[in-house]
């Protein structure tokens, strides 16, 4: 599976470590629902890590488009919330 | 939901709506091509403008630097002259001060964050775009192939998903060159005007101001003490003379005394 880190790269992550990222993902929404800036600060750098260790960057010329996107590291849960708010 | 899946979603559908629908597969490539030439360049110079506000924080630090280091020594001096409140007074304007150069630090980090990641974005752009490039040549010259068809349409969405990426960052600096620029352009003026020690409670140079009297009034302190020396001096012909009476029969004996007194005027007598 292709995540990409905005602003970075995108990596492919196999499949066996997908729950665990998912997991952080959770954790994430949960930080946004309780408007917790320092658990979304760190969830965040974990999940980057994670996506950094597990997956192998993708080469330039290989066009797959990605199927999740992580924001941009260092990103406030207010950037964050800005963004997803662009949603229609 | 998932974080990840709708931020999917809205980079998605912000690559479609910038892909370029042309009725022509090889043009639909050449559009795409010169789109990402064109955000290349716009990354770039994002670059440069990421630069000059880390030189403009640079500067704007050296200059409270200095500001805080005069503070310190009127500090001292005023410690010196025994002038206490003054001290003290100047060491709460550079208290004042050093809060203001930590901010600039943070501010000075987060725009190397920016130009890295800027950087990065840069340099894995432009490989995209440099394997695009060589690609496009290969689908273009077979592109009558229904599969060929179906590649080009992944090729340009893929590298549409990555100019989108690039776009979100470069607004995501911009931002935040926008709000340092800002910041700093108030600091700017507050220094060119000189009205950065008023902001911070006093006159501009009024420490110095009261140094510099006080130093003054010690100068004429000094001057008068030396003064009334002097006047002393004049009367002091009397401790002078009274010197040697009490020094020549006391000590030595005469025979020195009365030997170095004759001698001394002869040899001068003699060079001269």
């Amino acid at each position: 599976m292709i995540v990409r880190i905005l602003g970075e790269a995108r990596y492919d992550v196999p499949e066996a470590d997908l729950p665990a990222i998912e997991q952080l993902d959770a954790q994430l929404v949960d930080a946004m629902d309780r408007g917790d800036e320092a658990a979304f600060a760190g969830t965040l750098a974990d999940l980057i890590g994670l996506v950094r260790h597990t997956g192998t960057l993708v080469a330039p010329d290989d066009l797959r488009p990605s199927s999740l996107v992580v924001p941009h590291e260092s990103a406030t849960l207010e950037e964050v919330r800005s963004l997803l708010a662009g949603e229609s | 939901m998932s974080v990840m899946k709708r931020l999917s979603g809205i980079v998605q559908a912000k690559a479609n709506k910038a892909l370029d629908k042309a009725e022509n597969p090889a043009d639909m490539l050449d559009l795409s091509y010169e789109k990402q030439m064109e955000n290349l360049t716009k990354v770039r110079r994002a670059l440069a403008d990421v630069a000059t506000a880390r030189k403009r924080l640079e500067l704007q630090a050296s200059q409270l630097q200095a500001q805080a280091q005069k503070l310190q020594d009127q500090a001292k001096q005023a410690l010196g002259q025994g002038q206490e409140d003054l001290a003290r007074q100047a060491l709460a304007r550079r208290a004042t001060l050093a809060e203001q150069l930590e901010s600039l630090g943070t501010q000075h980090q987060q725009v190397e964050a920016q130009q890295q990641q800027l950087e990065t974005t840069a340099s894995r752009l432009q490989a995209q775009v440099d394997a695009f490039r060589t690609k496009k040549e290969t689908l273009k010259a077979s592109y009558t192939a229904s599969k060929a068809q179906a590649s080009i349409g992944e090729a340009v969405s893929g590298i549409s998903e990555s100019m989108t990426d690039a776009g979100m960052t470069l607004d995501r600096a911009q931002d935040k060159i926008a709000q340092m620029q800002a910041r700093a352009g108030a600091i700017d003026e507050l220094l060119d005007t000189g009205a950065l020690p008023d902001a911070l409670g006093g006159g501009g140079d009024d420490i110095q101001k009261q140094l510099d009297a006080t130093s003054k009034a010690g100068q004429v302190d000094a001057e008068l003490a030396a003064l009334k020396a002097q006047i002393g001096s004049g009367a002091g012909a009397d401790p002078s003379a009274s010197l040697p009476p009490g020094a020549a029969p006391g000590t030595n004996g005469g025979p020195s005394g009365g030997a170095s007194g004759n001698g001394a005027p002869a040899p001068d007598g003699g060079n001269s």
